[in-house]
C-alpha cells in the first residue's frame, strides 16, 4: 500500500436484518452486492471476498464464492469465501485488502450473507457451536449464550460489579437503532426492561443476548487511483490487525481477557500510527454484552475490569466519549453470524461519510471496527479514515 | 454418529489423560504434543487427581440437539488442582447451590445420546467434593 494510492471503500449495500423467508441465500447476497455497486457504478469488480459461516450446515450450500459470483452476472471472475466464524466479515475485507494492494485487482467486491432463520430446532446450536471446540466444549453441551454466560458471571464476580453492569450496552444498542432503517429492533427499552428480563443463560438474560436473523450486507473496495463517476466519498483503509488465539475458551490463560482482539487492535494501531484517544468510533462484536464490555478493555479504551462502566455512565452516545454500537450492534441490528462483520464495517463507512443520519457522530473521522470469532479466537481489528 | 473420533478420546474422557512439558513441567490438557507455554515437544502423559473447583458455572435451559434430555444442565470452567481448565457439566449437585471456589471431583457420566438408536457418548463430569482429602 502506498499512501499516495490507498485502498479504499467506496459503496455499501445493506439488506435489513430480520427474517427473510420470502428471499433465498443468494437473492439476499445478491441485494447487497447490488446496492454497494450501484453507489459506485464506474467500477468494475475483478474478485469476490463471501464472508459466511453458517450456510454449509444450515442450508446444505456452500462453495458460495462460484455461486453468488455467477448469480450476479460476474461469470468468470475471480470469488472465494472466506470464514473464521463470527470474524469472517473482517477477515473478507483483510483478503479484498490483501489483493487489492498487491496489485492483483483494482476492485473488489466484500460481501457477507447469512441465512439463519429458515431453520427451527436445536440443530442451531450445534451449527453455531461448529465456532468453538467440537472435542472439548460442544461435547460437554456448551451452547454460545452458556461460553458468554461462563466469563460473565466471573466478570462479575472479579470486579465486584452489580448484576446489571452490562446494562448501559444494551440501552445504548436499542436507543441508537431506532433511526436505523436495516435494524431489526427499532425500540429504545428502559432500564427496568434489562433487569427484569428472563434468563437465557444465567447471568445472561434476555438483553444481553443478540438475536440471530438474516442479512447480507456488501462493500466495494478499490485502489483510489481508479475511482471514476460519481460515487460517495471514499474511506481509507488506514490499518488492519488480525490475530488467533485458543478457541476453547478454558485454553486461554486469562478467560477474562481477549487476547487476538488485544493484539488485533495493537497491530491495527501500530499500521496506523494512532491510539486509542484517536478513535472517533468504535463497532465491536457484540453478540453478547460480555463481549463488548472485554472489547472496550481489550482494545486500549478501559482497564481491566472497568469496560462496562463507559456503558453504564451512558458515554456511548453519538456525542458521547466512545461513540459505539451506533446503528445498533448485533443486539438491535441483529446478528447475521458470518456477515456481521460486514455490517459492522459498513457502519463505521457510513458514519465516516457523513451518512449516520440520527446517529451521526460529529466530525468523524477515524472509526474502528473489531469482529470476534467464536469466543474470541479470531480477531479482526479494522481502523478507517474519511477521506 | 462419528465412532472412531468418540473412541479416539476414550482416555482423556473416560481417566483425564493429559501430558506434561518435560522441559517447563506444565501439566496440560488436553493433550497437544506442543507445549502450550514454552512451544517445545511435550508427549509424555500425565494422569490428572480429577480433583479441581469452580470458576465459573451457568445452566443451560435450551439445550442443543443431542442434550435435550439432561436440560436444564449446570456448565462449569473447572480448574484442575494441577493447573489447566476444562469445560464440562457438573452433576450430582442435588439441593446445593453452585458457587465459584465450589471443590468438585471428576466423575464419568453419559455426555449425550443420538437419538433412540444412535451412540452413548460418555466422559468426565464433575460433582461437589464432599471430603476434605
Amino acid at each position: 500500500m502506498t499512501a499516495s494510492d490507498p485502498v479504499v471503500i467506496v459503496g455499501v449495500g445493506l439488506t435489513p436484518v430480520g427474517e427473510h423467508w420470502q428471499t433465498s441465500l443468494r437473492s439476499l447476497g445478491l441485494q447487497a452486492l447490488e446496492g454497494a455497486r450501484r453507489e459506485a457504478p464506474g467500477l468494475q469488480p475483478g474478485a469476490i471476498y463471501i464472508a459466511n459461516m453458517l450456510a454449509p450446515a444450515l442450508s446444505g450450500q456452500a462453495h458460495l464464492g462460484a455461486l453468488l459470483a455467477d448469480f450476479a452476472g460476474l461469470r468468470g471472475i475471480e470469488a472465494v469465501t472466506v470464514e473464521a466464524a463470527g470474524a469472517s466479515g473482517g477477515l473478507a475485507l483483510r483478503q479484498a485488502f490483501l489483493a487489492v494492494t498487491a496489485g492483483a485487482h483494482d476492485v473488489a467486491l466484500v460481501v457477507g450473507l447469512e441465512k439463519i432463520t429458515d431453520h427451527i430446532g436445536s440443530g442451531l446450536a450445534a451449527a453455531m457451536m461448529a465456532s468453538g471446540d467440537s472435542d472439548y466444549e460442544a461435547a460437554h453441551g456448551l451452547t454460545p449464550p452458556a461460553l458468554a454466560a461462563l466469563r460473565m458471571r466471573r466478570y462479575l464476580h472479579e470486579g465486584h460489579a452489580p448484576q446489571d453492569a452490562l446494562l448501559g450496552f444494551s440501552r445504548a444498542a436499542h436507543a441508537h437503532a431506532v433511526s436505523n432503517p436495516y435494524a431489526m429492533y427499532r425500540k429504545a427499552i428502559r432500564d427496568e426492561d434489562y433487569r427484569r428480563a428472563p434468563m437465557v443463560s444465567e447471568p445472561v438474560n434476555l438483553y444481553d443476548a443478540a438475536p440471530l436473523a438474516d442479512g447480507a450486507a456488501a462493500l466495494l473496495v478499490a485502489r483510489a487511483s481508479v475511482l471514476t463517476g460519481a460515487h460517495p466519498p471514499p474511506v481509507r483503509i488506514r490499518g488492519q490487525g488480525v490475530a488467533t488465539s485458543p478457541v476453547a475458551l478454558h485454553e486461554g490463560r486469562d478467560p477474562l481477557d481477549l487476547p487476538a482482539a488485544r493484539l488485533s487492535a495493537e497491530r491495527a494501531y501500530a499500521e496506523a500510527a494512532v491510539g486509542p484517544a484517536d478513535i472517533h468510533v468504535f463497532e465491536p462484536h457484540d453478540s453478547f454484552t460480555i463481549y463488548a464490555a472485554l472489547a472496550v478493555e481489550a482494545a486500549g479504551f478501559a482497564a481491566r475490569g472497568e469496560g462496562w462502566r463507559l456503558a453504564a455512565e451512558d458515554r456511548i452516545g453519538p456525542k458521547g466519549t466512545l461513540p459505539m454500537l451506533t446503528f445498533g450492534g448485533s443486539k438491535a441490528r441483529g446478528d447475521t453470524g458470518g456477515a456481521t462483520g460486514v455490517y459492522q464495517i459498513a457502519e463505521v463507512v457510513l458514519q465516516l461519510q457523513g451518512r449516520a443520519d440520527g446517529t451521526q457522530v460529529p466530525g468523524a473521522r477515524l472509526g474502528m471496527a473489531q469482529c470476534l470469532g467464536g469466543s474470541g479466537g479470531t480477531a479482526v481489528t479494522t481502523i478507517l479514515e474519511a477521506g | 454418529m462419528e465412532i472412531p473420533r468418540h473412541w479416539r478420546l476414550n482416555s482423556q474422557r473416560y481417566a483425564l489423560v493429559g501430558e506434561v512439558c518435560p522441559h517447563c513441567q506444565i501439566k496440560i490438557f488436553p493433550p497437544r504434543d506442543i507445549c502450550p507455554d514454552c512451544g517445545r515437544e511435550a508427549r509424555e502423559s500425565f494422569k490428572f487427581s480429577g480433583r479441581g473447583e469452580v470458576y465459573s458455572f451457568t445452566t443451560v435451559y435450551e439445550a442443543p440437539a443431542g442434550f435435550e434430555e439432561n436440560a436444564p444442565y449446570t456448565v462449569a470452567l473447572v480448574k484442575l488442582e494441577e493447573g489447566p481448565m476444562l469445560t464440562a457439566q457438573l452433576t450430582d449437585l442435588g439441593e446445593r447451590k453452585t458457587s465459584i471456589g465450589m471443590p468438585v471431583e471428576m466423575v464419568t457420566r453419559k455426555l449425550r445420546s443420538d437419538g433412540d438408536r444412535g451412540m452413548l457418548v460418555y466422559g468426565y463430569k464433575f460433582r461437589p467434593r464432599l471430603s476434605a482429602s
